[in-house]
């Protein structure tokens, strides 16, 4: 171990000599590609901007650096990770509870970052689970999910998580419209029993907290994405339907019969206004609203029997269809939100409509017919242009800082700038392969960072060293800060990244906590000083009040556990150190380890099967001592009358 | 070479010196090459013994590194403060210093007998630069089995009095 320790240091030293050496010849040459030097972030230095990336069906999120492509964490979110112990822990479990009992899963697809006054403030990221409709509010002070709200009456809930420019909202719009309430009738009944719910959850601006304001109940057509109004258009929302069909069956084909969809026009603070004079129709409900409180760490769940839905035609001009090709996808606001873009998805051209268009041509009650009693707006009153870009299958839409857009273009793989306002085409690059979403830092508000963008490729192929069949997705960084972009990385990311967004890291890095502070865990079972360690049985339960410090448990010998107890471990992490987790893992236990955080406590449950002495040990190497992390429980047969005791070095 | 050597020695014979006698008592529980090894660390064992533990060392000069430069200790014990030092102890040290005794770390008592009450203060606020950059606390870490002193992220205030707690301990 010594030799071992001194032969690897004498290397390490020679080792950092040569490359000290390498390093300076390097800048005269071997890295000749400025594409290299962009995206180079040396040893020990740090990345320009924070990534989250939704992580598609892995139902979790991912961060990454960039320029360097670099994964930094998995944050659990809607699906249980062992790794942490997230779903599995009795602390954590309620976050994944639904009106259909415990969910253990989802799919993840828009991260969007919490805004004030239309820019990036970086207190939260909300992120939509897809199948099981539910918003999640992560902190990004902790980078932990805080709060997870089911949302009824949707399916598929896909034009979400969006927020409006204060924060004052998370939206999360149906993909699928479904009988409301649910009933047994049907399927081919779907028209007219059939609608498409839009929740507007308001967001406690000192907390976060959720709470669902209204759904607003509209035609069974289906809702795909969304984006707020910001600056002048703030108060308005804007979602991308297809299917306005209302087909229910074969929809590729029987969705895409309409030259046109819509884009629906949604005046929110006008619902707003009316809900809070007491607007709106209260309907029995079942949801769950899971909430984990940072001083307890632990989450409670509660389940809610009431929604507030609003008629749309019960509050004049509210809502108006904007007239848009081809089965529109991605909806997309300027920075100075006058421009709403409609990406036709089978189309070849960008459809952009004008925010002012829109007013006068309301106030004008210049009207093509409506749906539903819905006003459907003259396509030619509200377009403000169109972008004639020669790609096929246009998706999404983000900006820069000067003026430009940059759509994907799913079919002819390949992302195209352009200008606002001219229309005109100023560069492509192609992408590999079939891009779905882009994102430029702080691209879907009024102030974007306009130095990269991602594009998020949902085909990989053969961008990186085969791996079977399955490979995970290929995202690609083009420089943007010039007139043309430039391809300057390709990195792998986890899941499917659907959407991501971005910020500046120096938002982020100076608030992101390093500790919980062990003097403010409020957690009932914590063991703030290990005089206070102790085994407690209750008939068959028994619970281990149990701390742990570099590099022992205490207590780490348990006696008098028997053959069909359940035992509870409440482990206490006492350090207060950065980056000083420990572990916690029990031969044979039906779930996954704990990884406690400094200052943390989390609690494990193990039913003991067999008669044994059974160790169990810390799973993060924690010190030069960590292999010595470890203890003993004493299973006795389950009439023995061995004792209870435990102890520490005795 | 001859260093590692050197150095491999003395580890193992601070590992005896740290099992102690008892293992000699109990006939034949462990395994008996503990014996034979026994005789070959005699000589290394003299060459320790001649120096004094670390733990047992008094320097009442030295300051430590870190963010103490000067400490003032009243003539009387601060019974509020050392309360409140006893406090903060309990919570976030004695998972590894236990009173009177040697447990993961040395104990507490008679530290101001050994030690300035800044290096004291030093140690509990600055560890990770204490062990590699003060000659002391480097040698404690090696007399402790390489156990590190955790920074607990104490306030100096909280340190201070933690420092006034030992001042009680006999």
């Amino acid at each position: 171990m010594k030799i071992y320790s001194y032969l690897t240091m004498t290397m390490g030293a020679a080792l950092m000599l040569v490359s000290c050496g390498q390093q300076n010849q390097s800048s005269n040459g071997a890295l000749s590609s400025s594409a290299a030097e962009k995206v180079y972030v040396a040893p020990g230095e740090q990345d320009e901007f924070y990534a989250f990336m939704s992580g598609g069906y892995s139902g979790n999120l991912t961060v990454y650096g960039l320029p360097s492509g670099r994964m930094f964490k998995e944050i659990p979110v809607f699906s249980q990770f062992p790794t942490s112990g997230y779903g599995y822990s009795e602390e954590t479990k309620p976050m994944l509870n639904t009106s259909h009992g415990f969910v253990p899963w989802d799919d993840a697809h828009h991260p969007d970052i919490s805004q004030t006054n239309g820019e990036l403030d970086g207190r939260w990221i909300f992120i939509n689970g897809n199948n099981t409709p539910r918003i999640a509010r992560i902190s990004l002070s902790t980078f932990e999910t805080e709060e997870i709200i089911e949302v009824p009456n949707s399916a598929g809930n896909h034009s979400s998580s969006f927020i409006t420019e204060n924060t004052e909202y998370v939206v999360a719009g149906t993909r699928f419209s479904v009988p409301i309430p649910q009933r047994d009738i049907p399927i081919n009944e779907y028209k007219s029993n059939f609608k498409g719910s839009l929740s507007f959850i308001s967001v406690d601006p000192e907390h976060g907290h959720m709470d669902i304001k209204f759904q607003l109940m509209m035609p069974g057509f289906n809702y795909d994405l969304s984006h707020p109004g910001r600056g002048k258009s703030h108060g308005w929302f804007f979602f991308t339907t297809y299917n306005t069909e209302e087909a229910h069956t074969l929809q590729e084909v029987n969705s895409s019969q309409n030259d046109k969809d819509f884009i629906a026009a949604v005046n929110w603070k006008k619902i707003e206004e009316y809900v809070n004079n007491g607007g709106g129709t209260k309907v029995p409900a079942e949801y769950a609203h899971n909430i984990y409180d940072e001083s307890t760490h632990t989450a409670t769940t509660t389940m809610k029997k009431e929604v507030l839905t609003v008629d749309p035609l019960k509050v004049p001009g509210a809502v108006y269809f904007l007239p848009t090709p081809k089965s529109p996808h991605g909806c997309d606001v300027d920075p100075s939100g006058q421009y709403i873009i409609g990406n036709g998805k089978l189309s070849a051209d960008l459809t952009v409509h004008s925010f002012d268009k829109m007013i006068a041509a309301i106030e004008g009650e210049k009207f093509d017919g409506e749906a539903y009693g819905i006003p459907i707006l003259k396509f030619e009153d509200v377009l403000a242009g169109q972008v004639k870009s020669g790609g096929l299958g246009p998706l999404h839409t983000e900006f820069d800082d000067e003026g430009n857009a940059y759509t994907t273009f799913f079919i002819s793989s390949e992302v195209v700038k352009w200008k606002l306002g001219t229309w005109e085409v100023i560069d492509r690059k192609p992408t590999y392969y079939s891009v779905g979403h882009l994102m430029i830092p702080g691209g879907n508000s009024r102030k974007p960072f306009g130095k990269y963008v991602v594009a998020l490729n949902k085909i990989t192929k053969d961008r990186y060293l085969p791996t079977g069949p399955e490979m995970e997705h290929s995202a690609q960084i083009y420089d943007i800060s010039g007139e043309k972009m430039e391809l300057i990385y390709d990195f792998p990311t986890h899941g499917e990244p659907h959407y991501a967004a971005g910020i500046p890291a120096e938002i982020l890095a100076p608030k992101s906590k390093k500790i919980y502070r062990l003097d403010e865990n409020k957690h009932p079972y914590a063991v703030l000083s290990p005089t206070e360690s102790k085994v407690v049985r209750d008939g068959n339960e028994v619970h281990v009040y149990m701390s742990t410090i570099r590099s022992h448990f205490t207590p780490d010998n348990i006696e008098g556990i028997k053959v069909g107890d359940k035992v509870y471990f409440h482990i206490t992490n006492h350090e207060q150190d950065f980056d000083v987790p420990h572990g916690f893992a029990m031969i044979g236990q039906n779930t996954s380890e704990l990884l406690v955080m400094p200052g943390q406590t989390k609690t494990s449950v193990w039913e003991p099967k067999k008669v044994g002495v059974w160790p169990f040990y810390c799973t993060d190497f924690c010190s030069a001592l960590h292999q010595e992390m470890q203890g003993y429980v004493r299973v006795s047969p389950a009439n023995s009358n061995v004792e209870l005791k435990w102890s520490l070095g005795e | 070479m001859k260093a590692i050597v050197k150095s491999m020695a003395l580890l193992f014979a601070l590992i005896m010196i740290s099992c102690g006698g008892k293992k000699e008592e109990k006939k034949e529980e462990g395994f008996s090459v503990q014996r034979k090894k026994a005789q070959t660390e005699q000589p290394a064992e003299t060459n320790t013994t001649d120096e004094v533990k670390p733990s047992e060392r008094v320097d009442m000069t030295t300051k430590g590194v870190g963010p103490i430069t000067s400490v003032e200790l009243s003539a009387e014990i601060d019974q509020a403060m050392a309360e409140n030092g006893k406090k903060v102890y309990d919570q976030m040290c004695l998972a590894c210093h236990r009173i009177g005794k040697k447990f993961i770390g040395p104990a507490p008592n008679g530290i101001l007998e050994r030690r300035t009450p800044e290096w004291v203060m030093n140690m509990i606020l600055n560890p990770e630069n204490m062990v590699k950059e003060d000659p002391l606390a480097k040698d404690l870490l090696q007399e402790f089995n390489g156990s590190p002193m955790a920074n607990q992220g104490l306030t100096e205030e909280q340190a201070r009095a933690v420092l006034e707690y030992f001042r009680t301990l006999e």
